[in-house]
This record gives structure tokens, C-alpha cells and sequence, in this order.
């Protein structure tokens, strides 16, 4: 018997999307009542989503399923349904919570916006379709919520749209997750047609389960890369993380939400979901499609980690450290450490979106400046802000043991050094431990030490609306970490369905040492390097090509610009002349072809039918006339000719007897 | 003389010819009418004449017919004199050349 709550879990998505529809349909000029309306609608999902916990709790690996027939064609049955287990009651919580702390930053951080209610309910209805896409136990399900988020991404990165680059960055999201999204549909329709289902979960009928997955059989390793596209797409992986920076565009709220804490994480939460496809006929936890998610995610987490070492805009280098984290989780998904991956996000997720409302209250203080060089001395100006930016910045970074994000990055590097295959990621990712710690020192640097610089004079601390969620965040960054010790790993066995044991004597490992030091070294070379930043980046005076090269992104945007976009540039007028000349020449030769019967016919008309008509009318007339003319009304004429004829007819008569 | 069957032929179409030169000569329509009373009469007399000098002069068969004639060209009369009446009423004439509406 399902609890209440497994048969009523659409309601977690349905309030929000209630909550958005509301604002749009009756409170579009209230602005208090707008903004009420979403925080009581997230607020409301929030409520559910711990009352969905609370069954998930009861024993360890417990899921719930609940199925139902959307609609039937033919044979087939399409059925959807949701799914309750440790992963979806963890992301809801998450995702519902910090979402929460994120729309009444919004409050202070939106006050001057005229469109302030329009921004609440996309925020809702982003809300609703992401907690959509957790619930979801079908990938079709999955995948119709999948699509929304992206339509609220593409909403809200061009909130502003009459900034241009707003309105290019929308654009430059939308189709680049479409490419990936593009390879989850086609790994979709490979499924079904594998395995006659896209339920994950169906009383051992799912296509996740046994049966489902002997009938993929060998197709199990396209369709999970098809669907790993998808999630490169959305997670910003490489090749397709270069609108993820861009997507910075947006509102900082909805950088936060969307674009650090939530949707970039649904690719990464799409793995997990769908993993047993991924680690179908493993060896030594290896397949070929998980060995793809392992070196996607080395490339992207190291990759996105140099570049933002050279960024200035404090959002963009938050939007590339968003980047590597998650190729960072990718990794852990990929060597097997499922859990470390999921751990990771979660921790992420708050602690992400505390970094990226502090650039927002950054930012506000600072009068909209986003350039971290024209910044500086802040930590007297805004002391809440710089006490729960460090807090952030250290959990990003890893420092040790009071940190949420220490630990699950631990968890990580320890999955990466049993992976059977290299020991490469695993150094790879101590390498991009250090390049976490040494960008955002330089970031906290630059923005909170050292003089006020142009825009940073008169900077002021943000209003208290804005200030509390930066606190509630920081508490929880810290306070999560409890969860993830190695001396007491609830976390890691909720997830992966083992019961828990407290043991002090597993806190203290060696590699608690290895990444101390490793951390260590990252931000003690930060203070070095950065001590004496000025408007010329340090790392630019001593390796100028370096710096240009990762500043200007390696060149990947151009690389896409005089590749992709070229060359689709080209294949666009290419079908255009074959639209003007051949297409289109063909079809006015058929048009030709027409017209040329078509005087035809009229020749034929006018000259054959028309003329004969006329000519018989014209010859019944003339008839007519003559006729007429014997026609003299004069009686007793006729009188004379009926005579006439009875006398011939006499005569012949006659003759003839 | 005794009187012949060629006798009365003679004199019928005699009369027949006088009535038809009647009728398409006069421009008056009275006299036309009378005309064509001529021409019946031609007619009856044949009839008559046909049936005294014919195979069985016992029965009254040619009077008969003779009669019936006679009642319908007095019906015709009639017609024909109030079609000339209703005529002059209406063009306040009589002379037939002048009655030609119906000319093609």
C-alpha cells in the first residue's frame, strides 16, 4: 500500500504551475500579490516534498511508483507515471528549498523591475517543470518536462530582452540544448522501440529493470549516449557548454536557480536516473558509454576551470566554476560513484546558488557592475555578503571538514581512484581541485580585499530580503556537510540503499590530507599570485598568450562561429539558391506550363466554341428573320395560302388517280 | 331538265368558288365571314346532294350531317361576328388589312 503522498506526487509540480498560471492570469500589475503567490506556491511544494521525504526514510532503498495510462493508439498503451525513491525525494528537497530562499531574493533583487510579476511566475513555472522532471518515472514524462525547462530557461535568460545580448543569449541556450535534446529524443524513440516501454520503473517490466533492459540488449550503450547528449546539452557539457556562460545574461536569481543550482543539474540527475542503462553488461564498472561520460566530464571540468582563471564578469566565472563542477559530478557518474555524483549536486546546489545571490548582491550593490576588476574592498562595505561569499567560496574551493562540498568532492576523488580503468582522472580532478581553490581566490580577492575601486566607492549592503537567503544558504552549505562525513555517511547510503552506521574512526582518511593540501595549495597560491591584482591580471602580465587564450574562452566560440554556425551559414544559402534557382525555377516552369495551357484553352475557347455558338445563333436568327418576314399578319394572305395549298394537293390528287 | 348529281356539283362549287373569292378579295371582315358562310354552304350541299344521288336515299343520313353543319356554322357565326365586334371596339375598324399586330 503507497502512502498518500506516492499517488499524489504530480501535486509537487502541479502548485507551482498553478501558483505561475495564477500570476499571469490575476495578479499581473499586483506586484505584492504576484510575488506572494510564488513564494506560498514553493513554499507549498516545499511542504509536500518534505512530506514525500519522510516515507523514503523508512527503509533504506525504498521506491514507490505510480503509474497511469495517458492515452491509447492502436495496441499500444502510452502510460507515464512518477516515482518516489531516495534520488527524487533528495533533488525535491533541494530543488523546492533552495528555489524558496532563491524567489524571495528575487524580491529585493527585482524591486525596480517593471516587469517584476512576469519574472514570478516564470520562476513558478520553471519550478514547476524541473520538480516535473524529478518525479518523472517515463522518459517521455521526463522529456515533456525537460522541454519546459528549457522554454523557462529561455524565458528567463531573455527576461531582459531589450538588451541584445539578452536576446542572443536566449537564443544561443535554446538551440544549442536543442541540438543535445535532440539526441535524448532519438535515444527516446531507440528505447521504445528496444524495449516497448518508457516507463523507468514497472513492477519489473520498466525499462530500467531486467526485462526491460535484456530486450535493449547491445542498443543499451547508443540509446545511453544518445540520451548522455541530452544531458550534455542541458548540463553544459563540452562541446555544448558554450551557452552556459552566456546564459549569465539573465537576472542573477535566475543564474542562480536555473543555471547553477537546478536545471544545468537535471542532466547529471538524468544519468543517475537512467544509470543501469549506462552500467548495462559492465566490466569492472567500465562500459563504453560510461568511459564517454568519464572523459566528457574530465575534459569539461578541467576545461571550464582554466577559463575561468581569465574571466572578469563575476557571473561568468561563477557560470564556468558551475561548468567544471558538473563535469566534475559527470566524472563521479562515470567511474561509478553514483552517490558521490548526486551528493555533489546537492551540496552544489545550495552552495552555488549562495555564490551566485552573493554576485547578485554584489552586483546590486555595486550598481549593476559585473566586472570584478572595477571592484574591490567590499568586505567593509557589504560584511554579510563577504561572510557568506567566503562561506560559499570555501565550500566551492573544498576546504576541509566544515565544509558540505569538502566532502562530497572527497567522495568523488575516491571514486575516481577505484576506477579500474586510468588513474588519469583521478589526478585530473586534484588538478582541478586546485584550479577551483586558485580561481575563486582570485575572485574574492579582487571583489573584497585590497582598495574601493571605480564602482565598488560607493557601494552599500543589500536590503535584508536579500541578505537572509545568503545566510539560510550559508547555514545550510555548512550543515549539510554533517550529512556527508565518512564518519557518518547518511547521504551516500540513503542514495545508494544502505542502512547507516556512525563510526568517528572513518572521518579522518588519507586523502582528507591529500585534498587539504591540494586546497591549501590552491588558495595560498590565489593570495600569492593575486595579492597585488590590479586592472592588469596578474596571470596576464607573466603569460599574456595564456591569459588572451583562456580569456577569450579558447577560442571555442569563434571555433563554433567559423565551424557550426558558418557552416550552417553556408548550407542556409546554399538551400537558398536551390530554393531561388532550381526549386523555384522548377516551379515557375510548371507555372509556365499552366499558363501556356491556359491560352490554349482560352484560344480554344474564344476562337472554336465561342465563334460556333455564336455563328448558330447568329444563323438561328437570320432564320428567324426570314421566317418572320413571311409572317405579314395580313389574314386573309395565309387564308390565300391555305387555298393555294388545297388546290395543290388537288391537283396532286388528281394526277395521281 | 331533270335535275342531276353534275347539276348540284356544279352549282356547289360554283357557290364554294364565289364564297372563296369572298373571303380573300373583301377587306371588310363582315364580308369575309359571309364568305366563309358561302363555302359551308357549298360544303352542305354536297353533302345533300352526295346522299340523294348516293346507294341508300331511304335514310335521312346526308340531312343529318347537313343539319349539324349547319348548327355549327351558326355557332361559328356567332363566334366570329363577336370576335368582330371585340375587334372594331378595340382599333375601331373592321378592314382586315389593317389588322396586322401579329406580323412577324
Amino acid at each position: 500500500m503507497n502512502p498518500w503522498i506516492v499517488t499524489h506526487l504530480w501535486l509537487i509540480p502541479a502548485v507551482p504551475l498553478a501558483a505561475s498560471l495564477l500570476i499571469l492570469a490575476f495578479a499581473n500589475s499586483r506586484r505584492r500579490t504576484g510575488a506572494a503567490i510564488a513564494i506560498i506556491g514553493q513554499l507549498a511544494a516545499f511542504t509536500l516534498a518534505v512530506i514525500a521525504f519522510l516515507p523514503t526514510l523508512a527503509e533504506p532503498g525504498w521506491r514507490a511508483v505510480h503509474n497511469i495510462t495517458w492515452f491509447t493508439f492502436g495496441e499500444h498503451a502510452l502510460r507515464i507515471g512518477w516515482v518516489l525513491d531516495p534520488l527524487a525525494a533528495a533533488m525535491l528537497l533541494m530543488i523546492t528549498f533552495v528555489g524558496l530562499w532563491i524567489f524571495i531574493f528575487s524580491i529585493g533583487y527585482m524591486a525596480d523591475d517593471k516587469n517584476f510579476t512576469r519574472f514570478f511566475a516564470y520562476l513558478s513555472f520553471f519550478s514547476a517543470a524541473m520538480l516535473g522532471v524529478v518525479i518523472a518515472n517515463s522518459l517521455l514524462l521526463l522529456f515533456v518536462c525537460w522541454e519546459l525547462v528549457g522554454l523557462a530557461s529561455y524565458l528567463l535568460i531573455g527576461f531582459w530582452i531589450h538588451k541584445p545580448s539578452a536576446a542572443a543569449a536566449a537564443k544561443k541556450a535554446f538551440i544549442t540544448t536543442r541540438i543535445g535534446d535532440l539526441g535524448l529524443f532519438l535515444g527516446m524513440l531507440w528505447l521504445y522501440s528496444g524495449s516497448g516501454t518508457l516507463l523507468f520503473y514497472d513492477d519489473g517490466n520498466g525499462c530500467l529493470e531486467k526485462a526491460g533492459l535484456l530486450a535493449l540488449g547491445a542498443g543499451a550503450t547508443f540509446v545511453a549516449l544518445l540520451i548522455f547528449s541530452g544531458a550534455v546539452g542541458k548540463s553544459g557539457q563540452f562541446p555544448l557548454h558554450v551557452w552556459l556562460p552566456d546564459a549569465m545574461e539573465g537576472p542573477t536569481p535566475v543564474s542562480a536557480l536555473i543555471h547553477a543550482a537546478t536545471m544545468v543539474a537535471a542532466g547529471v540527475f538524468l544519468v543517475a536516473r537512467v544509470y543501469p542503462l549506462f552500467s548495462l553488461g559492465e566490466i569492472d564498472g567500465v562500459t563504453p558509454s560510461l568511459l564517454v561520460v568519464v572523459w566528457i566530464g574530465v575534459i569539461t571540468a578541467l576545461m571550464a576551470s582554466l577559463i575561468a582563471l581569465a574571466q572578469s564578469d563575476i557571473k561568468r566565472i561563477l557560470a564556468y566554476s558551475t561548468v567544471s563542477q558538473l563535469g566534475l559530478m559527470m566524472v563521479s557518474l562515470g567511474v561509478g560513484g553514483v552517490a558521490a555524483g548526486i551528493m555533489h549536486l546537492l551540496a552544489h546546489g545550495f552552495f552555488k546558488a549562495l555564490l551566485f545571490l552573493g554576485s547578485g548582491s554584489i552586483i546590486h550593490g555595486c550598481h549593476q557592475e559585473q566586472d570584478i576588476r572595477k571592484m574591490g574592498g567590499l568586505r567593509r562595505a557589504m560584511p554579510v555578503t563577504f561572510v557568506t561569499y567566503a562561506i560559499g567560496m570555501m565550500t566551492l574551493s573544498g576546504v576541509p571538514l566544515f565544509f558540505s562540498g569538502a566532502w562530497s568532492k572527497e567522495d568523488i576523488l575516491h571514486a575516481t581512484l577505484h576506477w579500474s580503468r586510468s588513474p588519469v582522472p583521478h589526478y585530473l580532478m586534484m588538478a582541478g581541485v586546485v584550479l577551483t581553490a586558485l580561481y575563486m581566490t582570485r575572485q574574492m580577492i579582487y571583489v573584497f580585499f585590497g582598495g574601493p575601486r571605480e564602482a565598488s566607492a560607493q557601494a552599500h549592503e543589500s536590503p535584508s530580503v536579500m541578505a537572509a537567503p545568503l545566510i539560510v544558504l550559508a547555514v545550510c552549505s555548512i550543515g549539510l556537510g554533517i550529512v556527508l562525513t565518512p564518519a557518518w555517511p547518511w547521504l551516500h547510503d540513503y542514495l545508494t540503499g544502505q542502512a547507516t552506521h556512525f563510526d568517528m574512526g572513518q572521518l579522518i582518511q588519507p586523502m582528507l590530507f591529500v585534498s587539504f593540501a591540494l586546497v591549501a595549495a590552491g588558495i595560498g597560491l590565489g593570495f600569492l599570485f593575486y595579492r597585488q591584482a590590479g586592472a592588469v591580471d596578474p596571470l596576464g602580465r607573466t603569460l599574456p598568450a595564456l591569459f588572451r587564450f583562456l580569456e577569450n574562452k579558447m577560442w571555442l566560440d569563434q571555433l563554433y562561429a567559423s565551424t557550426v554556425v558558418a557552416g550552417s551559414a553556408m548550407l542556409s544559402r546554399a538551400s537558398d539558391w536551390m530554393d531561388r534557382f532550381v526549386w523555384d525555377g522548377l516551379v515557375r516552369g510548371v507555372g509556365g506550363l499552366g499558363q501556356l495551357f491556359g491560352i490554349f484553352s482560352t484560344n480554344v475557347d474564344e476562337r472554336g466554341i465561342n465563334a460556333g455558338v455564336d455563328e448558330s445563333a447568329t444563323g438561328t436568327r437570320g432564320l428567324g428573320r426570314f421566317m418572320s418576314g413571311w409572317h405579314s399578319g395580313q389574314v386573309q394572305t395565309y387564308m390565300g395560302a391555305v387555298a393555294v395549298g388545297m388546290l395543290a394537293l388537288l391537283l396532286l390528287y388528281a394526277w395521281l388517280a | 331538265m331533270t335535275p342531276t348529281l353534275s347539276l348540284f356539283l356544279i352549282i356547289s362549287a360554283a357557290l364554294f368558288s364565289i364564297g372563296l373569292l369572298a373571303a380573300l378579295s373583301r377587306r371588310h371582315a363582315i364580308f369575309i365571314l359571309i364568305g366563309i358562310e358561302m363555302m359551308l354552304a357549298a360544303a352542305n350541299l354536297n353533302f345533300v346532294a352526295f346522299w340523294r344521288f348516293g346507294p341508300q336515299p331511304q335514310s335521312p343520313t346526308g340531312v343529318m350531317v347537313a343539319i349539324f353543319s349547319i348548327a355549327i356554322a351558326a355557332a361559328e357565326a356567332a363566334v366570329g361576328l363577336a370576335l368582330v365586334i371585340a375587334v372594331y371596339r378595340h382599333y375601331r375598324t373592321t378592314n382586315v388589312d389593317k389588322l396586322n399586330q401579329l406580323k412577324g
